[in-house]
Order: C-alpha cells, then structure tokens, then sequence
C-alpha cells in the first residue's frame, strides 16, 4: 500500500507523452509546399520550365538539346521578355498594361522615320524614341493616379490611340534592312550577334544577340530594385493595399506614376530590339506583345491582384512559351497545340496562384 | 407611327439620292480591308485615278484591322444607300459577307472582288485578281531552273500565312510546289505533301518578325535548308535576317510573291532571287471602267478565257532571268511596283 501512497503523482499525471502545448504539424508535405511556393513564387514557372526541357529534351534529344536551339529560344523570346518585364511592374501594382506592343512599335518607327525622313542623327533618333516611350508611360501612370481612372480602361485606349497613330505616321511603309544597315546601324545594334563554341564553318554552337543581354540585364536589375531599394518595396505596397500604402507615408502617385514611365521606357528599348531582330522597321510587328507579356506575366507567378510574385517568374513564363513554341514545332506538331497548351498553363497557373494565397487565408 | 414617318421619310430621302445619282454622276464605291496596308492604299489611287478620268464620284471605306468584317457589311450598306452604281470589294471575310453583297446586287449595284475572290466565287457579278497559283508556279519554275540539276536534292522551307490556310497562300505555295516540279497531294491544301525534299511548313503572318521566327524555327529542323518560299516579300526580309544570323545569306535561295518596292529593291541587293509581281493599281483602275461601263449601258465584265475571275496580270522579276521562264528585269519592276 504505501508504494500506491507515494505514487499519488500517478492521478495527476496523464500516462499520454509529457508534452505542453504546441502547433500541430500542418499536414504535411503539401502544406510545406504552399509555404515554400508563398515565399518563393518564381519555383512553380521554374519547375515547369526545367520540366518541358527535360521532356523536350527526351522527346526530341539533341536536335534540341543543342546550344544552338536553346539559344535560339533566348533570341525568339527576348522582345516578349522586354515587355514582360516592364508589364511585370505594372501587374505588381494591381494594374495592367495593354498598350506595351503599340508604344514599343511606335518607339520602333520613330526611331527610323527621324533618322531616314527628318535626317535627324540616329543617335537623337533612338533618345528621342525612348523619350517618346517614356512619355506615353507617364501619361498612362498620369491618368490611373491622379485622374484615378482604372488602368485597363486608360491602358485599353492608348492601346487603340498609339496603334490608329502609328499607322497614320508611317503610311505602314517598311524601312527596308539593307538601307538601315547602311545608314543608320544603330538601329540594329541590340541585333549584334556573338557565339560562343561555333564549329570552324561559323555555324552551330551558342548564339547570342544584344537583346538577349539587355533582357537578362533589364531582368537582373529589377530583382534588384524590387527586393532593396525604397521604390520596388513601394510598387509591392501599393499593389497590395494603396490605402494602408498612403497611410504609413508611401507616395502612391509618385510610385504609379514613376511605374507607367519606367513601362513606356522598358517597351521603347524593347522596340528598339524589335529593330535589332528583324533588321527592319516594321509598323505591323508586334500586334500580340500585350497579350503575350500578359501571358507570361500570367504563367510566371505574378498575381493580377497586385502586390505580389518574384519578377524573375515572367522571365521563366516567358521561356516556357518560347521551348513549347520550338519544342512542338521540332515534334512537327501543329502551330495550335502550342496555343492550346499555352491555354492551359494559363488556367494552371492562376490556379495554383489561388491555392497559394489561402495559406494567407 | 412615328416609326413609319421615319421610314417613309428615309425611302423618300434615299430615293432622292438615287434618283440625283442617275441624273447627274455616276457614283462608285470602293471597301478595302485596311487603309494601312500599301497594297490597298496603292489601290485607292489607281481607283481615284480612273474615277477622275471617268467623271465619277468614289467613296472609299476600310475596315480597321485585317479580319473586320462588320465595317465592311457597313459600308455595303451606306453604299446600296447612297445610290452607287457599282461596289469595288476586297473582301476581309470571304463567305459571310456574300449576304451584304447579294443585297446590293439585288439593288441593281455592280459588285466587283478585287484582288480576293467571294466564297463562292460567283458570289460577284466579276473578280478582278491576280492568278495566285501562276505567281507561286512562276517563282518555282525560276527557281528549279536556276538550281538546275541540283533541283533533285534540293531542301525547301515553305514560309506560309497562316495555319487557318486562307486561299491565297494555298494557291501561292501550290503554285510554286507545281511549278518546282513536286507532287501537290491535295492541291486544296498545304502540308499534305510527302516529297522529302520539303523540310517543313511554318506559318508567318506575312510579316517580318514571323517570317524571321519561322525561318529559325525550320532551320533548327534542318540547317541546310537551301531554297526558301516566302508568302510575300516582308515575310522574305525576316527569313533573310534569320539566315544572316547564321552565316548563310548568300548559299540560299529565296523567292517570293507580291512586288511592292521595297521587295522589288530587295532583289536588287540580293536578299530575294526573284519574286512574282501584282498590279494592284492596274485592278482598281479596270474596276471602275468596269462600273463606268455598266453605268452607262449595263454592260457585265467578262472573264479571261479559260479562268472564272478576270486575270489582272503578274509577272516575274529577277536579275538572273533563267532559261524557259519568261522574267523582267528589276528596272522594268520598280517602274511597276507598288507601296
């Protein structure tokens, strides 16, 4: 009995593991997935990405697995790219840019109509094409600031203004390549070609274009801005709730303002490539590049809501369009699987955007 | 009621206009796909040309984009309106806007197609157009000959429209498949050929930047691609640039169909071997004639023997003219050409 009395802790004490309170392990892998993807959106585009190369790859082996075709893609998406970029930071604060393609095709024409019809230096030409950029951007961040006008309406119609100007401006005539290289080379200067480990007969091996550098610069700098300087934090902020924004002291105008400018500026370098790419200048290239930014804007991460996603998404986003669009067409697939399945990693990746802010919730 | 006032009153106003239109000008009409595109702008001058000489008023109208078709069943409408005696029509949307212009020929209007045929094709009273497939067969012919014997071992991209494989582009890539001397399969359709020495269809939007992607694109399939076929000339600049790139400009064969200046220039400097010319000027300046015609007597365009449109011409442009196919030179072109 008195081994029972001195065993009273026994009632007291529950004979379950001697633990105190703590947070139930979150369901598992799943849940620690979610996590992972809400602090790092860029790893689902990434994936995909590594994904159709390793299935591309497989598929068609080294046809496509060549520096030469891996590059080519590099060179076949830096416009989009460009653009993305620029629509990137539009999206981040809750807005949305239609009328990228028409700025940077404008930008393009200016650029070769004040060298070759006005005689202007071509130096000028090209600062006054980025200018023009520049301006059309401002006015658009002018008119969702401070006109507080919906983005898409404003975007929507400069869209239609900018495209019915370019066409007036031009005549659609073509500034032919040969004249341009002849003339004006700087023009084509984000054309310039360099590659790396090509056969003695100078083809095959990596090629490279200047374009392709400015994206992965224009990409880098702004993974930079965005993540430490006072601006990119804002354009996060403001995207994602201007009110308590303005409230701990954000300009709002100043960042949306400062964001529709640095668009406009990032769609005139892109046209400036555009010149590069195709060696002419063109007024009916770059019809689609609004829908196209968006889609890869879509496809790499970045929520239409605003206010968040990693800015090196688009740039996945739009490499995965660019290895689908080469893949398939090295398959000898018909050129609409590409947009079909386009499609679907549209409606996939906003839906694991929804499942990803519920770890919010 | 006060809807039937309205009525009446516009019959009257519209029978007024006619009625004005018989007694003292002959008017026409002329639609286009867009007012961009130098092609149709060229066209609107050799009509205003023709319309000055004849003594008649011409209403031009053109869709916005490519592809719209609303304006265009608009402007029928104003013109059947406005008492026009005849409609010169490229049409955007080639089958459905044959309701729009049955009901102006049912109002005594002449409706020509110019450069692109109705679906049907007698769905117009007349077609004023180029022989497409003769463009394509012209530029085939050219470039077997020059490749000679080479032509048996030959490695052909084919830069074509677009995937919805509108008429034209059939009819130009069969035109040149035909005249290269390979088996068409479904002469309806493109890309059911089986000859091995096609490596591959890809589609441009007969632009430059499309025709620089699809060029990339067939190259990745086969880097010795040496003969390329171009929907037009734009898309042929592009292939050019892709080409270049690459280092393999001048080993490669490219021909094209269409004829503007600066395609035509284009040859001169080397970048396309030759290319099929139209004469889009030439097609507007014959449809108001046409429309003069039946203004005054009623008289109905007739076709070109053994072909049901009427054929506007075309005709081949080199440098290098080469044995068996009939050519003019680029000085002979650029005096011709258009945009």
């Amino acid at each position: 009995m008195s081994g029972n009395a001195d065993d009273f802790e026994a009632a007291i004490k529950p004979s379950a593991a001697d633990t105190v309170a703590s947070f139930s392990e979150r369901k598992g892998f799943l849940a620690k997935l979610q996590h992972a993807l809400h602090v790092n959106p860029a790893l689902v585009p990434l994936f995909v990405l590594l994904v159709s190369i390793i299935l591309f790859a497989l598929l068609l082996g080294s046809r496509f697995l060549s520096p030469f075709a891996l590059t080519l893609i590099l060179q076949q998406v830096q416009i989009v790219g460009i653009v993305a970029a620029a629509q990137s930071l539009v999206i981040l604060t809750a807005g949305i840019d239609l009328s990228v393609g028409a700025v940077a095709v404008l930008s393009s024409v200016i650029m070769g109509q004040f060298t070759f019809r006005y005689g202007i230096p071509v130096e000028i030409a090209v600062v006054i094409g980025l200018t023009f950029g520049t301006l059309i951007g401002m006015f658009n961040g002018w008119l969702v600031a401070v006109m507080k006008l919906p983005p898409f309406i404003v975007t929507l119609g400069m869209w239609q203004i900018v495209l019915a100007a370019n066409f007036l401006y031009s005549a659609n005539e073509t500034i032919r390549a040969q004249d341009i290289e002849e003339n004006a080379p700087l023009l084509q200067f984000l054309g310039t070609t360099f590659k790396v480990g090509a056969g003695a007969d100078g083809r095959g091996g990596a090629t490279f274009t200047y374009g392709v550098i400015a994206m992965v610069l224009i990409f880098a700098f702004f993974a930079y801005a965005l993540k430490h300087t006072a601006w990119g934090r804002h354009i996060y902020a403001v995207g994602d709730d201007p009110e308590a924004a303005q409230l701990s002291g954000v300009n709002v105008r100043f960042t949306l303002i400062s964001v529709y400018a640095v668009t406009g500026f990032i769609c005139a370098i892109a046209g400036w490539a555009l010149i590069g790419r195709i060696g002419s200048v063109s007024p009916t290239s770059g019809q689609l590049l609004n829908i196209e930014s968006i889609t890869a804007v879509v496809i790499g991460g970045i929520s239409l809501f605003g206010g968040r996603g990693s800015i090196m998404g688009p740039l996945f986003g739009a490499l995965i369009v660019g290895v689908f669009t080469l893949g398939l067409r090295l398959a000898g697939a018909d050129a609409q699987w590409t947009f079909l399945l386009i499609g679907a990693l549209i409606i996939g990746a906003v839906a694991v955007d929804q499942w990803i802010r519920k770890v919010s919730a | 009621m006060k809807k039937l006032l309205i009525g009446t009153a516009l019959a009257a106003i519209t029978s007024a206009g006619s009625a004005m239109a018989d007694g003292h000008a002959v008017s026409a009409c002329l639609i286009t796909k867009t007012d961009t595109n130098p092609f149709f702008v060229k066209m609107r001058e050799g009509a205003e040309a023709a319309a000055a000489e004849a003594g008649i008023t011409l209403r031009s109208f053109a869709g916005q984009v490519d592809g719209d078709h609303e304006t265009q069943v608009a402007a029928i409408e104003t013109c059947i309106l406005d008492g026009a005696s005849g409609i010169l029509l490229t049409a955007s949307d080639t089958s459905s806007i044959v309701g729009a212009v049955t009901q102006a020929r049912e109002a005594g209007l002449l409706v020509i197609a110019l450069d692109t045929p109705l679906d049907p094709i007698d769905a117009a009273d007349a077609t004023f157009a180029t022989d497409n497939f003769l463009a394509g067969e012209l530029i085939g012919q050219w470039a077997a000959a020059t490749l000679g014997d080479d032509a048996a071992n030959a490695k052909i991209a084919m830069l074509d429209l677009a995937v919805s494989q509108p008429t034209v582009g059939v009819l130009r890539d069969q035109g040149f498949l035909q005249g290269f001397g390979i088996d068409l399969g479904d002469p309806n359709k493109w890309g059911d050929e089986t000859d091995p020495r096609i490596i591959g269809n890809d589609v441009t939007a007969g632009n430059e930047e499309g025709g620089r992607t699809a060029m990339e694109n067939l190259l990745a399939v086969d880097p010795e691609i040496n003969v390329v076929y171009t929907i037009n000339e734009p898309a042929a600049a592009g292939a050019y640039e892709a080409l270049r790139s690459i280092g393999r400009e001048d080993d490669v064969l490219i021909v094209s169909v269409d004829g503007g200046c600066p395609g035509v220039q284009n040859i001169a400097d080397g970048v396309i071997g030759a290319t099929s010319q139209q004469y889009p000027l030439r097609m507007a300046a014959l449809g108001i004639e046409a429309i003069a015609a039946y203004a005054a007597d009623g008289t109905l365009p007739e076709n070109t023997p053994g072909k049901d449109f009427f054929d506007t011409g075309v005709a081949l442009v080199t440098d290098q003219p080469a044995d068996g196919v009939e050519s003019i030179s680029v000085a002979e072109g650029t005096e011709l050409c258009w945009g």
